[in-house]
Formats: structure tokens, C-alpha cells, sequence
């Protein structure tokens, strides 16, 4: 489902290279976790696979069912069924959120060339995805992410994702923030969403998220290259012995 | 002996000053007030009108903006438009006739006309100083216009739609407003046009809250695009007394919108917000004065601006403390989103602050889209189009969400946003 191949990128306002011949193949019904250290090119990643203008590749490819998405902007690869779940979710004072939902829903329908939602079922949609993640009512009645706690902006980019129903998903560090509880809810609606034809990047700096959601293969990322891959004992490996030993080998 | 120096009068100059003197004896008014228009009318023929050497007129020289000024017409006709709540009782001026159909209960009104008859209008039509070209235009032209008081106690349900038409020509209207102690309502003064051809517009609002009065007053100006729009509103609070003033210009060319207040008794709250949709040619100005003269009163300014193709907008804020008035705090900020290279704003806020126990701030910001917010929104699979659109109508609706227990208000000037958006953007 995804191919990235020898990718190279760098912030286009700078020209700071961060990733640095990257490679990595997730398959539909896969989930793939990326892990790493801090500034390791994690964030950038999930960037640059959504399309943020911010960041330019400047060698390889992104391959998104065969075919190449560099050129495509940020909103025609979420219609195509790419969706970054964002580490800091944004605010948007004066934009509704029920709106945001039916606009972003809607648009992307059109996109693919499917009839618009009518207002009744977008509301039985968003009602049902609303409480399978314990989401109030009224926080759906607020502008969008505006006096959310942390959590609550999480629990809102999930149920954005189950609305939306992507064929990649790539969460960045979706569990940063989250108590244990608000954990747990996050990842079971991560978990429903699984199915063969969909894969899920879990980009993550710790174990803890992959208890609930357990990886088919763990990426260690470092310096903008994916240094080591392995199963999920690999996660288990780095959480006892640090990133040390695989960096002083890439080294 | 000492000659007053005529100046050479521009063309606009010369229509206001010929449509005042082909009126001479058909313009209502006693002695007192006929020779205040004189007078009035002899200073714009002395002084003409303001240019950018008068600082209050630095950013809008209006002498050189003003290239013409339409003739009177009397025999322009429009026709009644809906209220733009659904439900406010409207009481409108169309081509300057007063008509009062619907007066809500607790409200008393009469034409101003038969103020200026009577002569009881003298007083008000006194200009608030030598930079006030407004005042001076309007007092010498004024001829329609409604008088409203609304009751003491008072609590109106529904809105009041003062609705200003004007189809083309010249239109100067007066609508003195006083509201009685602790009397609640929403007024909507509503300027608009019914055909594309140039109207010349100035109109004076001049409104006074009693004691802990509550007052919701909206201008929304949705002019014509060739029209001139010369508004102003003078208000005073008394004690305990809530202003919330709301301007939204939506249309015009020429558009100078004054806002003068007073914060006269201890407690007094103004707010003032606007919203300014601006594109085309026009040239958009908001200048709002307001002195707190006693201990313990607030006042909030927020401006937003959206300005488009080559338009120009200017937003001139003045807050004065005086020395006695202790304890004030207010605040006031403008923020413009530029949206084309060639779109203009001014922002000029002033403090002068002459008590030591305030708190007093202002800002001002002019910025492109949040970067951010538009990755987010096009991250979900909206187009870039619709996402900026969806932004720009954020920045404004915002201001129009605190307005939030009048549903059914917030619904109608959302409306104004988005038609005006859609027709723009």
C-alpha cells in the first residue's frame, strides 16, 4: 500500500535536510510502528506523507497504491484516503466542528465522485462514531479542538478518522498526552479501525501505545533513515535497553 | 475690512453645496434650525471638506476620495426590503420618508422632521467640532429620520430594524434614540441600496442609555458598490449602562463610518466590534472616539478586517481617560487578514490617558492565513478554495459567536458574511 523509496527532504525555508534516504514498504491490513529518538525525522515523516508545503523532497518517492503522491496537495491525498491523525491537533476558533465534519466528509465524497451525505445520516454517523470514543455531545458543539483538553483532541482526531474512513492512516504520537484511560479509548478506536484492506502507521516514541495496539512491524527511525526493522519484540527490545545500542551500530 | 478667502470648491464640493441651495425653503425647520444650516452650509463652502492635512481625516481625505456627488432626487422611490431578522419590527426611511408602521410596544417614535419643525432638534444638529465634516453635512442637508425613545424599563423582544433605502441620489438622515433606565433592546440600524447607481448617503445616530440601560446597536451597511456612506452614531452611557456596538461594512465606494462616546456614569460598559468585508475599489473607514470621564468604567475593541483586491480600509481607535476617571480598563485591538497585494489597511490606535489607575491596552496585527490552520483543514480533504474560504469566515464569525443568546441574530449576520464572501472571495 505504501512505498517509500530513498526518500530525501528537507524544510523548504531553511533547506535543513531531515530525512535522508528513507525506505519503507507497509502493506494493506499491516500496522507498522516508526519509532526513534527525538528529532530522529518522525514528525517530518508523517508531514511529508500528508503533503504539508512546509517540507520539500528533494530525491525517491512516496509510492500510495502503486502510484506516486508528490505531486498531489495535501487535500487530494486525504481524498485519495491518506489521513495524519496530528500530534498537536489544531484550533480553529469560528469554524464549527459539526461543519468542519460534514465539509471534510462531503468534500472528499465529491472527490471520489460519491453523492453528499444527507444531513440525516452524516448525523447518525457522527453520532454512532461519537459514542463508541466517548464523545459528549456538547464538545461537538464547540469550534473545532477550541477548550479541548488533550485528550478530548485526540479522541476528536479519531473520530475524524473513523468518519472519514482512510485506507492509510498515520497517527503521530497520538499517544502523547493521554492517561491511561483516554489511552485505552484511543487505541480501541485505532483497533476497530483495523481491516485487511488498511494500513496504520503508528509513529510513537514509547512502548506504552503498543500494548494496546500491537504492531505487525517496528521501524526504528534515526538521523532521516529507518536504521533497523524487526517484529514487535523489537519495540519490547528498545524499551529495555534504550536506542543506544541500535544507533551505535547504524553509527 | 477682512475678506474670507473662498476656496476653489471640487465638484463634490459645489453638489453639496448647490443640492443645499436648490432646497432652500422646501428643507424642514423653525428659525433655529434653518439658520444652523446656513451656517453649516457656509463653513463647507469656507473650509470644503477635510483632506489628509486634518489628522482626524489623515488616512480618508475625503476631498480628494469625494470625485462627485449624485444630485437629489425626490422622486426616487424604493421599495420596503425584509427585515434582516426575521420577526424585528422595522421602522424604515426610504429615499427619506419616515415611515412608522410597526412601533413596538414600550417604543415611542415620530418622524424627525417634525423635529426640525418644531425646532427641538436645534440642539442636536450643533457639529462635535471643526473636523466634524459629518455633522456638518448631515446638519445642513438633514431631512428624514426618526425620532425613537424607548421606555423606561423597557425589555423588547424582538429587534428594532431601523432600516435606512436609498435606491439613488442623496439621502441625509438623523435618528436621535434615547433609552429609558434599565430598558433592554437590540437596534439594527441597516443602511442599504436597491440599484447600482451612485447614492450619496450621511446619516447621524444619536443615542443616550440611561441608567443600567443594556443596548445591543448594530450598523450594518451593505451599500451599493458606487455609493458614499458618511455615518456616524454619538452615544453616552449613563451609570451602569451596556453599549455593545457592532459595525459590519459590507458594501459601498466610500465609506467613513464615526463612532463618538461618552462614558458618562460610574460602571459604564462599551464594547465595540467590527467587522469590515472590503473589496473591489472601495476605500472603508471605522474612526470610533470614546472618553471615559468617571472612576470605573470598561470598554473592549475588537476590529477584524478581510480586504480584498485593491481595497483600502482604515480603523482609527481613540480611547481618552480623564483624570478623575480612575480604575478604567480598557482594551482594544484590530486585526486585518490582507488577502491580495494590492489590499490596504491603516490601523491607528491612540490611548490618552490622563488618570494613573488604569489599565489600558491596544494591538494590532495584520497577517496572511495561519499556516497551521490551513495544512489542517486541507489535511482532511478539503480543497485549498474552500479551506481559505472556510478561514476567512472564521476570522469574522467569531466576533458576530459572541452575540450567541440572540440566535436567530447571529443566524442573519452569518448570512451577511457568507453571501458577501461567497460573492467576493
Amino acid at each position: 500500500m505504501l512505498e517509500i523509496k530513498n526518500l530525501h527532504a528537507r524544510i523548504a525555508e531553511d533547506g535543513t535536510e531531515i530525512i535522508r534516504g528513507l525506505d519503507l514498504t507497509v502493506k494493506a491490513g499491516e500496522v507498522a510502528a516508526i519509532m526513534g529518538p527525538n528529532g530522529s525525522g518522525k514528525s517530518t515523516l508523517s508531514y511529508i506523507l500528508s503533503g504539508r508545503e512546509d517540507y520539500e523532497v528533494t530525491e525517491g518517492d512516496i509510492l500510495y497504491n502503486g502510484e506516486s503522491i508528490l505531486e498531489l496537495d495535501a487535500s487530494e491525498r486525504a481524498a485519495k484516503g491518506i489521513f495524519l491523525a496530528f500530534q498537536y491537533p489544531v484550533e480553529i476558533p469560528g469554524v464549527a466542528t459539526m461543519q468542519f465534519l460534514k465539509v471534510a466528509m462531503n468534500e472528499q465524497r465529491k472527490y471520489r465522485g460519491e453523492d453528499e451525505l444527507t444531513t440525516p445520516e452524516f448525523m447518525r454517523r457522527v453520532k454512532e462514531a461519537a459514542a463508541n470514543l466517548k464523545i459528549a455531545p456538547d464538545m461537538l458543539r464547540r469550534p473545532l479542538n477550541v477548550g479541548f483538553s488533550g485528550g478530548e483532541k485526540k479522541r476528536a482526531e479519531i473520530l475524524q478518522m473513523a468518519l472519514l474512513e482512510p485506507k492509510l492512516c498515520v497517527l503521530d504520537e497520538t499517544d502523547s498526552g493521554l492517561d491511561i484511560d483516554a489511552l485505552r479509548v484511543v487505541a480501541d478506536g485505532v483497533n476497530a479501525l483495523r481491516s485487511p484492506d488498511r494500513a496504520v502507521v503508528v509513529i510513537t516514541h514509547y512502548q506504552r501505545l503498543l500494548d494496546y495496539i500491537v504492531p505487525d512491524t517496528v521501524h526504528v527511525l534515526y538521523r532521516g533513515q529507518v536504521v533497523k526493522s524487526g517484529d514487535k519484540t523489537l519495540a519490547h527490545e528498545l524499551e529495555a535497553n534504550g536506542y543506544a545500542d541500535i544507533i551505535g551500530a547504524a553509527a | 475690512m477682512n475678506m474670507q478667502q473662498a476656496i476653489k470648491m471640487t465638484a463634490a464640493e459645489s453638489a453639496l453645496v448647490d443640492a443645499y441651495t436648490a432646497q432652500i425653503g422646501d428643507l424642514p425647520g423653525d428659525g433655529a434650525v434653518l439658520s444652523l444650516r446656513d451656517t453649516l452650509v457656509h463653513e463647507l463652502r469656507t473650509a470644503g471638506l477635510p483632506t489628509r492635512r486634518v489628522e482626524a481625516w489623515h488616512y480618508t481625505d475625503l476631498r480628494t476620495l469625494l470625485r462627485s456627488v449624485p444630485a437629489a432626487d425626490s422622486t426616487a422611490f424604493s421599495e420596503r426590503v425584509d427585515a434582516i431578522v426575521p420577526g424585528s419590527s422595522v421602522l424604515s426611511v426610504r429615499n427619506g420618508q419616515a415611515e412608522l408602521k410597526t412601533i413596538p410596544e414600550g417604543v415611542t417614535a415620530r418622524s424627525y422632521s417634525e423635529s426640525l419643525i418644531d425646532g427641538s432638534a436645534a440642539a442636536g444638529l450643533a457639529v462635535l467640532g471643526a473636523d466634524d465634516a459629518i455633522g456638518r453635512i448631515n446638519g445642513g442637508l438633514v431631512r428624514g429620520g426618526l425620532e425613537i425613545a424607548v421606555a423606561e424599563g423597557a425589555e423588547l423582544k424582538a429587534p428594532v430594524e431601523i432600516q435606512v433605502v436609498q435606491s439613488h441620489g442623496q439621502a441625509h438622515t438623523r435618528f436621535p434614540v434615547s433609552f429609558g433606565a434599565g430598558a433592554k433592546a437590540t437596534v439594527i440600524e441597516r443602511h442599504l441600496s436597491t440599484s447600482a447607481e451612485p447614492s450619496f448617503v450621511s446619516s447621524v445616530s444619536d443615542v443616550t442609555l440611561a441608567d443600567g440601560a443594556d443596548v445591543i446597536w448594530i450598523i450594518l451597511q451593505q451599500q451599493g458598490p458606487a455609493d458614499t456612506h458618511l455615518g456616524q452614531i454619538r452615544f453616552d452611557l449613563g451609570k451602569d449602562a451596556k453599549l455593545h456596538l457592532f459595525v459590519i461594512n459590507a458594501g459601498g465606494k466610500l465609506v467613513r463610518q464615526e463612532l463618538h462616546g461618552k462614558a458618562s456614569g460610574e460602571g459604564a460598559d462599551v464594547t465595540l466590534r467590527g467587522i469590515n468585508l472590503l473589496g473591489g475599489d472601495s476605500h472603508t473607514d471605522v474612526t470610533f472616539t470614546l472618553s471615559h470621564e468617571v472612576p470605573h468604567s470598561t470598554s473592549t475593541e475588537i476590529i477584524r478586517n478581510v480586504v480584498f483586491d485593491r481595497a483600502k480600509g482604515v480603523f482609527q481607535g481613540k480611547i481618552l481617560v480623564a483624570k478623575d476617571a480612575q480604575k478604567t480598563d480598557a482594551k482594544m485591538s484590530c486585526n486585518t487578514l490582507l488577502l491580495s497585494d494590492e489590499a490596504d489597511f491603516s490601523a491607528k490606535p491612540e490611548l490618552e490617558i490622563f488618570a494613573d489607575d488604569v489599565q489600558c491596552g491596544h494591538g494590532a496585527t495584520v497577517a496572511d492565513f495561519d499556516r497551521t490552520q490551513l495544512f489542517y483543514l486541507l489535511s482532511r480533504g478539503i480543497p485549498e478554495n474552500k479551506a481559505r474560504a472556510m478561514l476567512v469566515n472564521a476570522f469574522v464569525a467569531e466576533i458576530v459567536e459572541e452575540l450567541e443568546d440572540d440566535e436567530a441574530l447571529v443566524e442573519a449576520l452569518e448570512g451577511v458574511i457568507s453571501a458577501w464572501l461567497e460573492k467576493h472571495a
